[in-house]
């Protein structure tokens, strides 16, 4: 086991943090009280808002008559392009996401126009009505229809290291492929929603279930052409979120907020699951097309990758996904020479957007891949290809040029993971299994994850937060980061109550605004905790420095003998309770409110050049994974996994194994049974969970362990702790590298020819490939 | 004689409701007119199982409580039962032994599935086998999506809570319940609108008989779990729906020693035990049929009348040879289940004319039956392909076989040419089964769509006819199966 640098924190004298303190709505959510948008009572004659969809992929809008629409009943009014008062865009940065298409037509799907009318069932009836004239054209659907047209949505980018070229071709081993990741969507139980309510002077208060109330807020002032001020976005909580309402909840807030605005009534938009599907973005889909060179010990000598992103109509987030992607291309692994370039491909699809890892799983899992092509191709494991090609002290550099600092803690992880997963002795017991077994064939892997943790984007990581201590002593908790099952209230709520020593009960979470807390970033790229805790910490530390220099000079007694502890406050041989000194503050002027804010230091990231440090840290983790394949179906099970996962020292370790069982099986679902479909006109297919399948309980391994690994993060982030929102993903590449070692067992000459999804479709291809009958 | 209300039983006393739209769902009446929210809406199609709510009904003279997605229940279907919904369990102010287990072991994180994983949860400690198992957890929990916990927390809850001794105010109150459920019995005819937009729940297949003779455009509903997206979905003007649960009769079970008459209004949760006694295939089949949720609405007689073109139970019950009852007006016919399906959601079903019964033989002594589902989830999923065989063997040759596909052809089939081919082949000859795993390409000529292309459903329904043989030639399923080995089925029968 590793010995981490000395700890710098006790945990025998923190009350709150590091428990396994319980979700602060747990008991709400069992009750079915805790409110989401759609559950707060509606002011009367609040209005309903449907989205009128264009049935074409790709095209020129001729014309759209609404007249039938108006004509139906309870519709109250219908709006398109011509209502906008300010800027026809909904986007988060490059202006190419219009509210409603006007002329150009860019996917199935997308909104023309919207219903507004004094029923949800009143807007969805009326808005079939609309009769429209499209001149149709040829859609881009797949990479290839994109690179075959040269249509991206931004820029190629692409940097790298020594000469790969060359060092491939000298390589004593050389292999080349094309791998596919398919994307995913994010299946929030919570569809998207937002309920605006108009007020006097134009201002308008959005309620949405967003994980960037600032963005609504800047979005909605920008298409109804107002100020910022006067707009105000409120989220309690989201259920769900995962990406997939970083920046496209805007669009949903914006139109209610439209119709606000054009009808004077409270409006409500709350999609339909199959809408949902249809008009919002998913994870990214890639084509990495990539070659190695490397020695017979299968020591990687040089890499070149070409990520081919399937971006959807538009830029989005892309730009930030795409070179996350990027960033993780190497994973784990020294490359000496190597070169990853990108396309942001464009295509006549919904616009792809953030989803948990942000791209990274996708360029993980290629450089996953390509350690299993090592793998086959030596006949070496392939978790010794892994190891030998690890990070390690003097081959630290990542091709981005940030040094890994943290080299021991990855390969001390797995080696701990190997052992506690038996997994040599599995090995050797699953080759004899499937020696005996010709239709069932067992899998295993064992795969690593490192993680960038910091937005890309270096001004996004700040945050602000606010807090309040009343006469009575309880505190009101407000901070720009969003509660979306992720537990990050709770964890803040924790480091304020330990701030101050007092009982959780006395910090009262409140529901996110822009109101108290402006400009803040998005509750994204896992940095929900470090920002947000750090930032709150700030705040009440301040608070807490006043009212410790007041009692200093009333009780007449050094700082350094002033403790704020279980809900009391030592001062000297002294104490009060807390709520009594808080009332001594209040009577000597001081004031009991500060807004606190952080930034994360050492970060730099010079995209022009690729220099610089992206990433304030790395979170790490592995997971072995057991499957059991069908070879006469490609039905498949895991049976198995094990998983050791660096949260640095765990805030909260109920919430942090929450966070990697959920992220682990959400990872599985995207590798295995969950598959988007779009037909060849742009329709997607898969557009309601009766064809699009997540995980279910059956799927999860009764076998199924989980350990936080005794770390401290060696920066200094709030009590030591690491991100842990995104990377448990990426541990269930296991998954996939198992499925594809189950399939090997058919036969271990070859190759395995399988792509993510490894859905029983793909599994059984790639079987009956191996047996030399491919299917057709 | 008939009543115009609705009366069903909440919180210990009978509510009465009527002047509705036939298309209330009941997750619209307890969201938009009881304004309670505690039910969440996640999916409004019954897949995702947010909307979980508990009917009690009496089985046998006791409150029996099932999970039902709200959804895609219409309002008028909980005529007669009990309700129960999530804020319901923890009316007195403690809560209910499921919910504290899931708050103790952190099993909601975004919480929005958690109100219908607690009624699931819920049902399982009223209904749940014991020594509860965790392989009947996850089948009671297989109608519920969770995406944020992974599952095991909410697992690790269902085990502590329900394993235990059964003892919540439900339970106190169950006579009480019983009483009062019966008090609602009262075997009138339901109407509820008029002659151009109604609910109707005929109380007998007689007033059914004659009601629908005389608005052959009515809209059968039994479980509604079909018919509830095209209300959600397909946003159809439905305006006359005659529901087929309170018909007398029609609910059925007939047992005997060769075979299974199923009335058409029997649930799929009623019939799978009986299936299940057939064959252990045949009870995994069921138990992978939708959800509990599902299985506690859909009934075998809607899932048939509807034509679904995969239909994971149709293939099954065309390979065991059932045969199908049908009434218009006085008059009844039967024909063989499967001529009933024409062409792709085609039914040779006439105007006015209703499923009345299905009738299933049982296995002889020498005869063989295997099902298999393929399907890219194992639970909660329509298959991609569903292979049904029954083998009447000769000693260790095939003498007879029948052989029903579905997701093959625009409906559940036969396969003719795979039957021919069958015939005579030796279980000790594995050389010899070529012919019969090539003929499943002359019989289907299956279609691509998102569920598997055309040519993985050729070769797994080739590689199904291998699997089939294989395991009737060795009589095991351990080395040949991932799930529903039958050896473990039968162990615990």
């Amino acid at each position: 086991m590793n010995s981490p640098a000395k700890p710098t924190m006790d945990a025998e004298s923190l009350r709150h943090v590091r428990q396994p303190v319980a979700h602060d709505s747990g008991i709400k959510h069992v009750q079915g009280s805790a409110q989401y948008i759609d559950d707060i009572r509606e002011p009367e004659g609040t209005l309903h808002v449907a989205i009128g969809q264009s049935p074409k992929a790709r095209g020129r809008l001729v014309s759209l008559d609404v007249s039938a629409v108006r004509a139906m009943p309870g519709v109250v009014a219908v709006l398109s392009a011509a209502d906008i008062p300010g800027k026809n865009d909904v986007s988060p940065a490059f202006g190419d996401d219009p509210l409603f298409a006007d002329t150009e037509i860019s996917f199935l799907g997308q909104a023309l126009f919207a219903v507004v009318a004094t029923s949800r069932d009143a807007a969805r009836r009326a808005v079939t009505k609309a009769v429209m004239d499209i001149e149709e054209e040829a859609p881009s659907i797949t990479v290839e229809d994109a690179l075959e047209r040269g249509e991206t949505v931004l820029p190629d980018y692409a940097y790298g290291r020594g000469d790969p070229n060359a060092a491939i071709a000298h390589a004593p081993r050389k292999l080349e492929g094309r791998f596919r990741v398919g994307g995913q969507e994010h299946f929030y139980l919570e569809g998207q929603i937002a309920m605006a309510i108009p007020g006097e002077d134009g201002d308008i208060h959005v309620y949405s279930s967003t994980q960037h109330p600032t963005e609504v807020q800047h979005v909605v002032a920008r298409v109804l052409d107002i100020p910022d001020a006067y707009v105000t976005c409120e989220t309690r909580r989201m259920g769900g979120g995962f990406g997939g309402k970083e920046s496209q909840a805007t669009q949903w807030a914006v139109t209610a907020a439209l119709a606000a605005r054009v009808t004077g009534r409270p409006c409500k938009l709350r999609l339909d699951r199959d809408d949902d599907f249809v008009l919002t973005g998913k994870r990214h889909d890639f084509r990495c097309d990539w070659q190695v060179g490397f020695d017979e010990d299968g020591r990687i000598q040089g890499y070149a990758v070409d990520l081919l992103a399937r971006c959807g109509y538009s830029a989005d987030l892309s730009s930030g996904v795409v070179d996350r992607a990027m960033f993780h291309a190497d994973n784990a692994y020294w490359m000496p020479a190597v070169h990853i370039a990108s396309k942001r491909l464009k295509t006549n699809t919904v616009s792809n957007t953030a989803f948990r890892g942000f791209g990274g799983p996708q360029g993980m899992l290629a450089i996953e891949h390509v350690m299993d092509q090592i793998a086959w191709a030596t006949g070496r494991d392939p978790l010794d290809v892994r190891y030998v090609n690890f990070y390690r002290p003097g081959e630290n550099v990542t091709p981005y040029g940030m040094e890994v600092e943290e080299t021991d803690t990855l390969i001390n992880l797995v080696r701990t993971l190997e052992e506690t997963s038996n997994y040599r002795v599995r090995r050797e017991e699953i080759a004899a299994f499937n020696a005996s077994s010709p239709i069932m064939k067992r899998g295993l892997a064992l795969t690593p994850v490192k993680f960038g943790i910091s937005f890309t984007l270096t001004h996004m990581n700040q945050a602000g937060a606010l807090v309040h201590v009343y006469q009575d002593g309880s505190v009101h908790l407000n901070h720009g980061g969003t509660e979306m099952g992720q537990g990050l209230y709770i964890k803040v709520a924790q480091v304020v109550a330990e701030e101050f020593g007092i009982a959780m009960e006395r910090v009262r979470i409140t529901a996110t605004t822009t109101a108290k807390v402006p400009n803040t970033s998005p509750t994204a790229a896992s940095s929900g905790s470090d920002l947000n805790g750090m930032a709150a910490r700030v705040a009440a530390g301040a608070i807490k420095k006043r009212m410790i220099d007041y009692a200093a000079e009333a009780y007449g007694v050094p700082d350094e003998q002033i403790v704020f502890r279980d809900d009391r406050v030592f001062i000297g041989n002294d104490s009060v309770a807390f709520d009594e000194l808080v009332k001594k503050c209040i009577l000597a002027r001081v004031s009991l409110s500060e807004a606190g804010h952080y930034k994360t230091p050492k970060i730099t990231w010079d995209r022009a050049k690729a220099t610089g440090r992206p990433f304030f840290y790395f979170a790490y983790g592995a997971a072995c994974s057991e499957v059991i394949v069908d070879t006469l179906t490609g039905e498949n099970r895991l049976l198995r996994a094990d998983i050791l996962h660096d949260v640095g020292r765990s805030l909260n370790p109920a919430i942090d194994i929450g966070q990697i069982e959920g992220g682990f099986v959400q990872g599985m679902g995207w590798l295995t049974t969950e598959e988007l479909v779009f037909a060849k006109d742009g329709r997607l297919l898969t557009h309601a969970p009766s064809t699009y399948k997540i995980p279910v309980a059956s799927d999860v391994p009764a076998d199924f362990s989980v350990a936080l690994y005794p770390n401290e993060n060696r920066e200094e982030t709030i009590y030591r702790s690491k991100a842990v929102g995104e990377p448990p993903i990426m541990l269930a590449n296991s998954v996939f590298c198992a499925l594809a070692d189950a399939v090997h067992a058919v036969d271990p000459s070859k190759p395995v020819p399988l792509n993510a999804p490894a859905t029983p479709e793909a599994i059984l291809r790639a079987c009956e490939s191996l047996r030399g009958r491919p299917m057709g | 004689m008939v009543r115009d209300t609705i009366r069903f039983w909440r919180n210990g006393q009978a509510v009465e409701v009527s002047g509705f739209h036939p298309r209330t769902t009941l997750l619209d009446y307890l969201r938009l007119q009881e304004r309670r929210v505690d039910t969440k809406e996640g999916c409004a199609e019954g897949d995702c199982g947010a909307c979980t709510v508990a009917l009690g009904r009496l089985r046998g003279g006791r409150v029996h409580y099932e999970p039902i997605n709200a959804c895609i229940l219409l309002l008028g279907q909980i005529d007669g039962a009990e309700l129960v919904t999530v804020e319901d369990l923890s009316s007195t102010g403690d809560l209910h032994p499921v919910q504290s287990a899931m708050v103790a072991h952190h099993g909601s994180q975004c919480g929005f599935c958690t109100p219908g994983i607690v009624m699931s949860l819920f049902t399982l400690y009223h209904e749940g086998e014991r020594p509860l198992t965790r392989e009947s957890v996850n089948d009671a929990l297989a109608g519920n999506l969770c995406r944020c916990t992974g599952y095991r927390p909410i697992v690790d809850a269902a085990l502590q809570a329900c394993s235990r001794h059964v003892g919540d105010s439900f339970s106190e109150s169950r006579e009480h319940t019983a009483q009062g459920l019966m008090s609602l019995a009262d075997g009138r005819d339901v109407f509820i609108g008029d002659e151009t937009c109604f609910f109707a729940a005929p109380a007998s297949a007689d007033s059914l008989a004659a009601l629908y003779a005389r608005h052959p455009d009515a809209t059968l509903v039994a479980g509604c779990t079909d018919v509830g997206l095209w209300i959600t979905k397909a946003m159809m003007e439905i305006e006359k729906v005659i529901w087929l649960g309170r018909v007398a009769g029609l609910d059925l079970i007939e047992d005997s020693s060769d075979r299974l008459g199923i009335g058409a209004t029997v649930t799929h949760a009623e019939i799978h035990p009986s299936l299940a006694r057939i064959d252990p295939d045949l009870g995994e089949i069921m138990r992978r049929f939708g959800s509990v949720q599902v299985r506690a609405s859909g009934t075998v007689g809607g899932s048939i009348a509807n034509g679904s073109p995969i239909g994971d139970l149709a293939p099954a019950l065309i390979a065991l040879g059932a045969a199908l009852e049908l009434r218009q007006g006085d008059g009844t016919r039967t024909l063989p289940l499967e001529d009933f399906f024409i062409a792709y959601r085609r039914q040779d079903r006439k105007p006015g004319e209703f499923v009345r019964r299905v009738s299933v033989p049982k296995l002889k002594a020498q005869e063989v039956f295997r099902a298999y589902k393929i399907s890219k989830r194992f639970d909660e999923d329509i298959s991609a392909v569903l292979g049904v065989f029954r083998f009447t063997l000769d000693g260790r040759r095939i003498a007879e076989a029948r052989v029903a596909f579905g997701g093959m052809a625009g409906t559940p089939k036969r396969a003719a040419e795979t039957e021919r081919a069958l015939i005579g082949l030796s279980l000790d000859e594995p050389s010899s089964w070529g012919e019969a795993m090539a003929a499943i390409a002359i019989d289907y000529q299956p279609l691509d769509d998102h569920r598997a292309s055309s040519a993985y459903r050729a070769t797994v329904a080739r590689n199904l006819v291998f699997k089939a043989l294989s395991e009737t030639a060795s009589g095991e399923t351990q080395a040949t199966r991932i799930i529903g080995r039958r050896e473990a089925l039968q162990a615990a029968e």
